[in-house]
Formats: C-alpha cells, sequence, structure tokens
C-alpha cells in the first residue's frame, strides 16, 4: 500500500499539536540518524527514532501513535543531547505519549480490575493508573 | 668530448635509501665524458643547486646530468641554474631514478644497478644535445569571445577593462544566455536579471568591445597569438543603424513561433526582439519562418517599417578577424526530456521542465510571475519537484551530477511557497548536493521553515487521472511507496554541452570528455586552459556550474588569455621536429600524419617544412618518415640509438 501524501495530511492537526507539546519543529530534522545510533533501547523499537520523526514530517502520525517505540523510549535524553538540529526528540516521544494518553480516556475502568491486581500492583502504578487513563 | 658534470640526489630518503648511491658516485666517476661527479642531499633545494653551480665554474662544464625525480618536476629548477651558470638550458639532462627506480623497487642491488644504466643513457644523450633557444612569435593583442551568456560576458569585460580589444561572437539574436531566462538566483534570491543587464549594458557600451550576435565562427586558422577567425553573420534583415525599436513590425507579423525565450510557453513573432533588454537592442528577422522573402505572400512589415530599416534581400556575410586568445564560453542545454518517457513530457501538458517553471516564475515571463499550470490556467496547489531527472543514471541516461539541480529545485520551491502561500511543494531528491557559500543555510532554511518536503527517492512514473498528475516515488528514509496528486510537476533536468558546441569543437579540433564538455589541460592544476595552446574556457562549457563558478571561471580564463595579450612574444620548447632537406624526398607522410596541421610540402623546393609554433614535438612525423628525414632535435635517432646500447648492453 502506497502511502498517499497531501497537503492537508502535511503538517495536520496532530502534528501541529505534537509540534506545540514537545515545542520541537520536527522539519528540522535531515535524517542524519545520530539520535537512532545513539539511543540504547533502538533494538527493541518497532520505529527507530528517526523514524519517528520522519512519519511525523510525512504527516503518519497514527502509525506512531500505535508503535511500541513511544512506550520503550526511556527518556535518558540521549538523542537530544546529540542532534545536530537541536531537535530534543525525547520531548517529541514525550509528546506523542500525551497525545496517546489524551486520545484514549476511559480506557480503565477502575471496577474491572481483579482484587488479586489490586493487591499484586504497587500503589504508585495505580494512582498513576486511575490519574491517566480513567478520563 | 663535452665534459659532464653527474648530480646524483638522495631525494631524502626517496632515492638513498633503495639506491646506493655512494657507490653509484664511485662507479661512475671513470665513465666517458664524467668531469665531474657527487651526490647530494636534496639537489633541488637551494644548497644543493649551488653545488651544481660552483663545479659549472670551478670545472668548466659544458653539460649536466641530475640524477634525480621525474623531469615533470624539477626540469625547469635545473635548466634555470645552468641558465644562471652560462650555460644552454638544454645541455641539461635529468636521470629519473626515483619515479622511474627507487619508488618502483625495494631490492638495492638490482636498483642501484639500474639507476646506473638510467644514468647512463641520460650521460649519452646529454653528448649529443645541441643548444637551443626557445622559438618565438608575435601576439595579436585582440581576444575572441565565443557565447554571450554570463562566462562570455564575464571573460569579455575583464580582458577589455584591462585595455585589450575583443571580439564577442554570438549564435543567437540577443547575448545574456540562460542567465537572462532565469528569475531568481539562489542562495540570495536577488532578480537574475537585475544582476545580469547592467552587465550586458556595459559590454554593449565598452569602447573595445566589438559584438556579433545571430553569428557563428566557421573557422580558427593560426596558431596561439595568431589565429585568423571567420566569423559568419546571418543576414541583417533588419538594419540595427535605422530601426527605432517602434515595435509596428511585430504586430503586423501574422507569423506565429514559439518563444525560443519563454521555453515554447508563449509565442512570438517572426520578426521580433526576444526580450524587452535584448542587447543589441534591435528586431531579427527569422528567416526560417517568415512569409515576406517571398514579397507576394506577405511584406507587411516592411510596408509597415517607416524607418525603412527591413530589407529581405539582405544575405549572410563572412567576417575575418585576427586574433591572439580564444575564450570558449558555449555553455549547456537541458538534457533531452524526451529521452524519459515514464514522465509524460509531452503527452501532459502540466509536466514541465524546470526552465519552463524559471519562465513561470519571471516577471517578463508568459504569465507575468504569477504561478498558473499551462492545461487550464489554475493556481497549482501541489507541485512536485522531480530531481535528477536525468543527471545520475549512467544505466539510462547522464552518468554525471548536473551540479545545479538541487539548488535551483528548492529555490523554485520557495519562490513558489513565496507567492501560494497555501501551496505544498514537494521534492523528490537522492542526495542534496548544496556544497557552495550559504547553500547548505538555505537549504536547512527551507526545510525547517518553509513547509517544503523532501521525499528522498527517485520518481518511478508519473501519469494523469482527472486533472490531477499521480507521481509515484519511494521515501527511502521511511521505506514506503508515495503516491502524491500533483497539480503541476516539475522536472529538474540535467544539462549537456550545447547543441552548438558539438560542432564548434570538431571544426575548431578542441578536445572534449566522453560527455562533450570541453577537457581542460589539467583537471585541477589548469581547469581554465584546453589542451590547445590559445584556448581558455570559461562556464558550462567545460562542466556543469552555477553562477558563481561561471563567473569565477570566467575571470580565470581571461587573466590567462591576459598573460598571451600582454607578452610581445610569445615562447615555445624547441624540443621540436626537424627536417633534413638533403634527405627528405617530398613524399609528404608527415603532413597527413601531424595531429597539430604544423607541416607543409614546399611546392617549389618539394621538401617539407616545419611551422615551429604549431609544431608540440609529439614525434608522429619521426616515426612516419620513411627517409629518416625528420628528426625531433635533442632526440635524434643517433641519440636514441646510444641510448638503447647502453640498455641493451646492461652495462
Amino acid at each position: 500500500m502506497s502511502l498517499k501524501i497531501t497537503r492537508e495530511k502535511i503538517k495536520n492537526f496532530l502534528v501541529d499539536k505534537i509540534e506545540e507539546i514537545s515545542g520541537q519543529n520536527v522539519f528540522d530534522c535531515y535524517q542524519c540518524g545520530i539520535c537512532s545510533s545513539g539511543c540504547p533501547v533502538t533494538d527493541y523499537m518497532d520505529y527507530s527514532p528517526n523514524q519517528v520523526i520522519r512519519l511525523l514530517q510525512l504527516g503518519s502520525v497514527d502509525e506512531i501513535l500505535n508503535s511500541k517505540t513511544i512506550w520503550i523510549c526511556s527518556t535518558c535524553l540521549q538523542c537530544s543531547t546529540r542532534c545536530p538540529k537541536g531537535i530534543e526528540v525525547a520531548k517529541v516521544m514525550e509528546a506523542l505519549r500525551t497525545i496517546n494518553l489524551r486520545q484514549r480516556e476511559g480506557t480503565l475502568k477502575p471496577e474491572d480490575i481483579k482484587s488479586k491486581e489490586l493487591k499484586d500492583l504497587p500503589p504508585i502504578a495505580l494512582v498513576s493508573a486511575f490519574r491517566k487513563l480513567t478520563g | 668530448m663535452k665534459k659532464i658534470g653527474v648530480f646524483i640526489c638522495h631525494c631524502g630518503i626517496n632515492i638513498k635509501d633503495t639506491v646506493d648511491v655512494d657507490r653509484l658516485t664511485e662507479e661512475l666517476a671513470d665513465y666517458p665524458g664524467v668531469a665531474y661527479i657527487e651526490n647530494y642531499m636534496f639537489m633541488c633545494s637551494d644548497p644543493g643547486q649551488n653545488h651544481i653551480k660552483d663545479a659549472i665554474h670551478e670545472r668548466k662544464l659544458d653539460g649536466v646530468v641530475v640524477a634525480a625525480c621525474s623531469p615533470t618536476l624539477h626540469e625547469s629548477t635545473f635548466q634555470t641554474v645552468l641558465k644562471e651558470s652560462g650555460l644552454n638550458e638544454y645541455q641539461m639532462e635529468i636521470a629519473n631514478i626515483r619515479e622511474q627506480c627507487s619508488w618502483v623497487h625495494t631490492d638495492i642491488e638490482q636498483a642501484t644497478h639500474k639507476a646506473k644504466l638510467i644514468i647512463k643513457t641520460a650521460i649519452e644523450k646529454l653528448k649529443l644535445n645541441e643548444s637551443l633557444y626557445p622559438v618565438s612569435a608575435p601576439v595579436t593583442k585582440k581576444a575572441l569571445v565565443i557565447g554571450g551568456g554570463i562566462a562570455g560576458i564575464q571573460a569579455a569585460l575583464d580582458i577589455a577593462d584591462a585595455g585589450f580589444q575583443v571580439i564577442m561572437v554570438e549564435k543567437k539574436p540577443s547575448i545574456g544566455g540562460h542567465m537572462i531566462q532565469l528569475s531568481e538566483t539562489f542562495p540570495t534570491l536577488d532578480c537574475s536579471q537585475c544582476i545580469l543587464t547592467p552587465k550586458m549594458v556595459a559590454l554593449s557600451k565598452h569602447k573595445n568591445i566589438k559584438l556579433y550576435v545571430n553569428s557563428e565562427v566557421e573557422s580558427i586558422d593560426g596558431y596561439v597569438g595568431n589565429f585568423n577567425v571567420k566569423i559568419k553573420q546571418e543576414a541583417l534583415y533588419v538594419d540595427p543603424a535605422k530601426c527605432n525599436l517602434c515595435d509596428d513590425c511585430t504586430e503586423v507579423c501574422p507569423v506565429l513561433v514559439p518563444s525560443e525565450q519563454d521555453e515554447g510557453l508563449s509565442w512570438r513573432k517572426a520578426i521580433y526582439i526576444p526580450f524587452p533588454q535584448a542587447i543589441p537592442a534591435t528586431y531579427t528577422l527569422d528567416v526560417e519562418n517568415c512569409l515576406g522573402l517571398e514579397p507576394i505572400a506577405c511584406g507587411k512589415c516592411r510596408e509597415k517599417c517607416i524607418a525603412e530599416a527591413i530589407n529581405y534581400d539582405a544575405t549572410d556575410t563572412i567576417i575575418e578577424e585576427e586574433v591572439g586568445a580564444v575564450i570558449l564560453a558555449t555553455g549547456f542545454d537541458l538534457y533531452p526530456v524526451e529521452n524519459i518517457p515514464e514522465y509524460g513530457y509531452g503527452k501532459y501538458p502540466d509536466v514541465i521542465t524546470s526552465l519552463q517553471f524559471e519562465r513561470i516564475l519571471s516577471a517578463t515571463g508568459p504569465t507575468g510571475g504569477e504561478i498558473y499550470r499551462p492545461s487550464d490556467g489554475k493556481v497549482p496547489k501541489e507541485i512536485v519537484f522531480v530531481q535528477c531527472s536525468g543527471s545520475r543514471d549512467p544505466e539510462h541516461h547522464l552518468s554525471y551530477c548536473s551540479k545545479i539541480c538541487c539548488m535551483y529545485t528548492l529555490k523554485h520551491a520557495k519562490l513558489y511557497k513565496h507567492k501560494v502561500h497555501n501551496g505544498q511543494p514537494y521534492i523528490f531528491y537522492i542526495d542534496i548536493r548544496a556544497g557552495g557559500k550559504r547553500y547548505e543555510e538555505f537549504v536547512q532554511q527551507a526545510v525547517s521553515e518553509e513547509g517544503i518536503l523532501y521525499i528522498r527517492g527517485k520518481v518511478a512514473k508519473i501519469y494523469k487521472e482527472g486533472d490531477k498528475m499521480i507521481v509515484i516515488g519511494m521515501d527511502t528514509l521511511s521505506n514506503k511507496k508515495i503516491e502524491v496528486k500533483a497539480d503541476l510537476v516539475v522536472l529538474a533536468m540535467g544539462i549537456v554541452p550545447s547543441e552548438g558546441s558539438h560542432d564548434l569543437v570538431k571544426r575548431l579540433k578542441i578536445n572534449t570528455d566522453d560527455k562533450g564538455f570541453l577537457s581542460e589541460a589539467h583537471p585541477k592544476l589548469r581547469p581554465v586552459e584546453s589542451l590547445q595552446a590559445g584556448f581558455y574556457l570559461a562556464g558550462t562549457s567545460q562542466g556543469p556550474r552555477d553562477i558563481p563558478d561561471s563567473v569565477s571561471q570566467a575571470s580565470g580564463a581571461a587573466a590567462k588569455a591576459l598573460i598571451l595579450l600582454s607578452s610581445d612574444k610569445i615562447y615555445h620548447s624547441p624540443i621540436i621536429a626537424s627536417v633534413d632537406e638533403d634527405l627528405c624526398s617530398g613524399c609528404a607522410i608527415c603532413v597527413g600524419t601531424c595531429p597539430y596541421g604544423a607541416r607543409e610540402l614546399n611546392e617549389v623546393s618539394k621538401v617539407v617544412e616545419v611551422n615551429e609554433i604549431l609544431c608540440e614535438g609529439c614525434g608522429a612525423c619521426i616515426s612516419a618518415c620513411p627517409s629518416g628525414a625528420a628528426q625531433q632535435k635533442n632526440l635524434t635517432d643517433d641519440q636514441i640509438d646510444n641510448m638503447i646500447k647502453i640498455i641493451a648492453s646492461g652495462k
């Protein structure tokens, strides 16, 4: 399936949003790949950090929002430190996670949590999950 | 017998580590003819040169053999040493024991023996060397510039400003070349015409420059410093002296021809002025398309012309000029776009070339600088630019990078965004080559701030769907096949040597490379000189380059031409062919063999004569001569025999 790109898709609402949240211009990127080569967890990602930025440039936000990459990113800031164009890639990752969480409103129902899980999970995880995923 | 001094150089360790120089010195000391011998660390150094000078004076030497590096490096150094010591410089021979011995061998014993043989051959050659003096000829202090684009204009102005006469020959009705067609120039985005027309006006008003337009160089005879040029000027159907530029003729002309200036995007008449700032400012009658040469058929423009400037009976004229130097600035053309059928040019009106898009962007173009697409005049909302259209495709098209397309395409995309703010330009590219001053910054700014989307990959095909052009490409960065529905497609065509240059270089016997670009004498150290003495290269005639590079190269070519023009005499190496009149039978085989036209049969004496200035000393005539009458000076058959005897003896 070829990727159909249009002027509406390039710089769409979500790309603008990601740029606004992260404070980064993803179009600064010239795809040198140093973010991915310096990243300690690239091997575990389904899209490398530079691919994430490239897909944003092409307007393919949905593809990234569904990727594992943004959750594997540990915000170690290697990418942000090394980028020759000064893009803070970690902030873009954070923006993607934020968008993702905002879009997934109410995905956790407290009444569905089993009592065994309530016992096993650390309290901080539960608090965090209630805050982020209950809408 | 000559008293010969032999000077063996160590070249630091370059020679000494492989050749036993002390043993050589000892063994050659008694060789017949050797009056003095020594070895030294660096013969080319000042103290080394002084060793030679001192020996010449103290030992009263007649000749010198320097056993050192290749003569291409230090021959002139040691020739100067001899001149300064009062000897003829041709009584010096170099024995190359570095490149041809120490650098290519490891065995000291064998290398030393070979070095000895090399030095002995040089001694044998030197024994029969004559004292020679450079050949000289006068210089015609005038230059010819072929081609009136930016490179030709710059070279002509530089030479004329230095006080020498310049003849400029331009094939088209006006000077200005491709640069006058451009809208803006990268990376500054200043208007091309605004920066070019002052130079065109300066050229037309320069007292030292004579301009021939609608003209071509037919032939150039003679030799460096003394060329005879024949220029064919097309018939002047419109007398520039009488024409008052009223434009009445154009108004009444019934013939429409696709405009060359607008790359076929508009029409011109058969009598026309190519563009408002044309130099010379006069009308041209296009004889191929005019109906008026048969006055019964038309003749409207002549009837209308109050100034009586139109003469249908004018004929072509041949103008003869004498010049000392020639600058070749024959320019480029776009790679033929019809060679890439998968891009649909010609089939779809909304697939256009980069030069056509320049005209659309230009204030003097067919749309007055507004961006409309050719098919229906709508403003294109999405434009695809296809870089490397023809370039970097050795299998099908051009093997080389056309160098200017990356930057002009980006300029196109920027100018489009500046005029159509909500438009989206896409640039398909293989690599972005932005290696000029402020070029990379120009690219980065556009990508970061102007919303120009670069897609890394080559476009495979373009076809029409409804009123859209579907462009199928690839983004190798995301590994995704890309489809864009574009309103307009601009092909960034590669560049090739101008069509007219092919015949011209054949007529003038100028060397070109396998692509047809003019060959420079040395790719790094003599980039503006042709291999043919007296010819200099400027602009895209030599290879793809942009305006700043063309201008600097043109000034370089002008400076080289000025060296020639400011000399009272030119000098030429005397190591050339000679003819023994007693042996020459007048068979003239050598005349046909000579690649430089330097030999001629004297019909009276029936003996071949050598034009010493034209002869390059290649030796072709010497090997062709059946009677041994042709001899190379200081490389005679006797000298070569003696050298071979040494090598063959192995001692």
